[in-house]
């Protein structure tokens, strides 16, 4: 346990619990493994780069619910594209 | 007006079925309406010794099922509640001698015969689990604050809105109101965020559940007891009364909390 947990007391189990249920129910829910949603993360880049560019590192997917239903949200940041702009203006 | 089916499963062994079953038939059946329990566990009887019945078994559901008696004689009465009925389950016999046919037609003579049938489901999700949900109307998910029996809840919850017996109601059991206060319990409004399903009861951690057990007479039947208070409750919004929920995890004197709220009636 560092300092900083004793001052200011550890992260409750109840807390733990709930977090790592949260995870699991969404894997259960949606067959989807951690290791699954990484290869659709690399398709996903690789399909979408074909047509712009993206900041590949920045790239985030995740499955949020709402409810009982599962939703894949992506946010996948594009690179500015300045270059090409400029070139379309003239 | 013909019987309502309702279904107690969970998932996870352990959770509570049995102990709601009987529970909720002792409540429903005080407050005057007919009720048939059936144990739908094969092999694994236990309705019977919690209801205090087990030496009166003569007939069992299999026994109904191939024509080996008619159904009332295999519909025991208890003894302190004439309007109270156990169909038990068979103890020796294969697993399968049930179908989920067998049990909508079951279902289907009872109907006529009650208000209330009341099915204790075996844990897990095969045969067994199949059978006990087949001839529902309503289905309600017992489950614990602990992660291994909210997981399995929701593992049913979704098999139960794929077979279309959805949404079902939620009987969050054994909650320990300290632990919940210290943050060491999940709380009522925690699992109900992840297994998103409507609550029907909350039922605490209470000792009287495991002496009335060895007695063989539910806590439903003690006016004092906290879960028995709780289950009462469950079974009049199953009559569909509305009363308020208590709330576990905010209150300063337990005890009195609990004895305004048994007194409100």
């Amino acid at each position: 346990m560092s300092i900083f947990d004793k001052l200011f007391g550890r992260k409750r189990s109840a807390d733990s619990a709930k977090e790592r249920l949260q995870l699991v129910l969404i894997h259960d829910r949606t067959d989807l493994t951690p290791a699954e949603l990484d290869s659709l993360r690399d398709d996903l880049i690789a399909t979408i780069s074909r047509h712009v560019a993206i900041d590949e590192d920045a790239v985030q997917i995740d499955v949020e619910h709402d409810g009982r239903s599962q939703r894949l949200v992506a946010d996948i940041p594009l690179k500015p594209a300045a270059r090409r702009r400029s070139k379309r203006a003239k | 007006m013909p019987a309502q089916v309702i279904t107690i499963t969970s998932g996870k062994g352990g959770v509570g079925k049995t102990t709601a079953v009987a529970n909720l038939g002792v409540a429903l059946a005080s407050s005057g309406s007919k009720v048939v329990c059936i144990d739908g566990d094969i092999g694994l009887r236990n309705l019977d010794v919690i209801l205090g019945l087990e030496n009166r078994i003569v007939y069992d559901i299999v026994d109904v099922i191939e024509g080996r008696c008619r159904l009332k004689q295999a519909m025991i009465r208890d003894k302190k509640l004439p309007l109270l009925h156990l169909i038990p389950a068979a103890q020796t016999r294969d697993k399968n001698a049930v179908s989920p046919s067998d049990m909508n037609r079951l279902v289907k003579d009872l109907r006529n015969e009650c208000e209330f049938v009341l099915i204790d489901s075996p844990a897990g999700i095969e045969r067994g689990f199949r059978n006990a949900i087949a001839g529902a109307d309503r289905v309600l998910v017992i489950t614990n604050p602990e992660v291994s029996a909210v997981r399995d809840a929701d593992r049913v919850i979704g098999i139960l809105e794929a077979e279309d017996k959805g949404p079902g109601a939620l009987i969050l059991n054994r909650l320990n109101p300290s632990l919940v206060r210290s943050k060491d319990m999940l709380s009522p409004d925690d699992v109900l965020d992840l297994l998103a399903i409507e609550l029907i009861g909350i039922v605490p951690e209470d000792e009287n559940v495991i002496i009335s057990s060895n007695r063989g007479s539910p806590v439903a039947f003690d006016q004092k007891s906290r879960a028995g208070q709780a289950f009462r409750n469950i079974a009049r919004r199953l009559k569909g009364e509305s009363v308020p929920f208590i709330d576990w995890e905010n209150q300063g004197g337990l005890w009195e909390r609990i004895q305004r709220l048994a007194g409100r009636k």
